[in-house]
């Protein structure tokens, strides 16, 4: 009896495996912000469509998603650190990057706004601000391109930030404002993961600093370099690449909403 | 606690509704917990029985060490097999990385301990009259071992259970070796984190519902198996 259920286990389980692998697959490793938002799950069928190959989100923060690739873990990067990015390509680890989409950040707080930075448009200004109250700030702490972003911007303010008023959270972006929200605490968010949180009702915290320049927050993809790495597929990345810089890819990304909302806008929009 | 009971809700009705990310995420637990279950009783029904039936030096270091990989952090596990598997690790012409068969390499290394401890456990509680009596009537080693299983079938399977609860709910290592790919290396408790991030935490729980489900299914089979 054993045995005879013994068999027809591993029979079974060798039918599952088997069943799995019948595409060819591309990893592809991306921020939390195109993959949480639904971006990907609305790029990718079409692509896959056309293509024939199943595309394998793997969503980590940029500095996790750079690393994958520096090992030839994956095979393409969509990713938003630019100064990451161009030295990543400066060390050979990745060639072809493309700009594909932008949409920025913002800073955002609880309604009360202890620190009193609601409507400044210059976040230089709004952070000294918050350093000198001592407001509550979340960071991400975990060298994402938003963490990447956000300490560009403390640097450019002149504040090593530290103390009781600043914490890293080592979490990803969606947690993070959840937490500021659970404490009242101000941080720095891509807009589309604020609006996918805000619209859902499930935080109450607002936008308090926008429109700065500095907080432009482009997105680009980079294939991994096949010198480097020979096994990966360089040729499907590159069809990925070409596919989301296309016209078709471009105007899809256009036409991108969650609830209602324009969370990315494309490179070559009008 | 009302915006959790109503989440809650939703989530059920889109379990209920057969929405197919939630069916993927159920299929894929299933596949990596049975496979690898399955592989960690082909080790650890067999090493259980012979420390539990033969004495050799450093016996003792062996039962502590393999004691201490129960409390192996799966972080950790997930971390070293990644490691492996990496295409810059040893094993990485394999291209395991990010596959279902990545997440069961990660997921026999934190259940053959555990169906070792199990079934040591189980057959060292055998009056050792038992085997020695089995051999003085003719009966091949082979032969003892399997009327001494049987005779303990209610611990084995309770080794197989431990092991197939422990890597069904664990989260770290499908994560690190998987890569959290939907309708691929998606399992549920992965999905769960994904739904806390995301603020789904009603939906979050409805799908920690179905993860239970089956477990519990799991477990009313195997008391019917004890029973045959």
């Amino acid at each position: 009896m054993k045995s005879y259920s013994l068999i027809l286990s591993i029979l079974l389980y060798g039918f599952l495996v088997s069943s799995v692998a019948a595409y060819e697959r591309l990893k592809l490793a991306t921020t939390t912000s195109t993959a949480n938002s639904g971006l990907l799950n609305y790029l990718n069928p079409v692509f896959e469509e056309k293509s024939g190959v199943r595309v394998d989100a793997i969503a980590v923060g940029t500095g996790k998603a750079l690393k994958l690739g520096q090992n030839g873990d994956v095979d393409v990067m969509l990713v938003h650190a630019r100064e990451a990015e161009e030295t990543f390509i400066k060390e050979g680890h990745g060639v072809n990057r493309k700009d594909v989409m932008y949409n920025d950040f913002i800073i955002v707080g609880p309604a009360s706004d202890s620190a009193g930075i609601n409507g400044m448009d210059d976040v230089i200004l709004a952070l000294r601000k918050i350093s000198e109250k001592s407001s509550l700030w979340f960071s991400r702490g975990d060298d994402s391109g938003t963490h990447k972003k956000e300490m560009i911007l403390w640097k450019e303010s002149a504040i090593s930030p530290s103390g009781n008023w600043y914490r890293g959270l080592g979490q990803g972006m969606g947690k993070t404002l959840l937490a500021a929200d659970e404490k009242g605490a101000y941080t720095l968010t891509d807009r589309g993961t604020f609006i996918a949180l805000s619209t859902g009702n499930k935080i109450g915290l607002i936008i308090l600093s926008e429109g700065d320049s500095r907080l432009f927050n482009p997105y680009g993809a980079i294939a991994v370099n096949p010198e480097r790495h020979p096994y990966v597929k360089y040729k499907l990345a590159m069809k990925y690449i070409n596919f989301l810089t296309s016209t078709e890819g471009q105007s899809l990304i256009a036409r991108f909403r969650m609830k209602g909302k324009i969370l990315f806008h494309p490179h070559n929009g009008s | 606690m009302t915006f959790l009971f109503e989440g809650f809700l939703e989530g059920l009705q889109m379990v209920f509704q057969g929405n197919p990310a939630v069916y993927n995420a159920a299929w894929v637990t299933l596949k990596v917990s049975f496979g690898s279950t399955l592989i960690a009783s082909l080790i650890g029904l067999p090493l259980g029985y012979f420390l539990a039936s033969s004495s050799f030096r450093g016996k003792g270091f062996f039962t502590v060490l393999l004691q201490t990989l129960l409390g192996f952090p799966t972080v950790v596990i997930g971390l070293l097999v990644y490691g492996f598997l990496s295409r810059r690790g040893p094993f990485g012409f394999a291209d395991l990385l990010f596959t279902p068969s990545g997440i069961v390499i990660g997921l026999v290394i934190l259940a053959f301990p555990i169906t070792t401890m199990f079934t040591m456990t189980a057959v060292s509680g055998i009056d050792p009259r038992a085997r020695e009596m089995a051999l003085t009537l003719g009966a091949s080693r082979q032969r003892t071992a399997w009327t001494l299983f049987k005779e303990v079938r209610f611990g084995l399977i309770s080794a197989l259970l431990a092991s197939f609860g422990r890597v069904a709910s664990e989260v770290g290592i499908a994560i690190m070796l998987g890569g959290n790919i939907e309708g691929y290396t998606r399992t549920l408790t992965t999905a769960i984190a994904l739904e806390s991030m995301k603020g789904e935490f009603g939906f979050g729980i409805a799908l920690g519902l179905v993860l239970l489900t089956l477990i519990f299914i799991t477990a009313l089979l195997s008391r019917y198996v004890q029973k045959l």
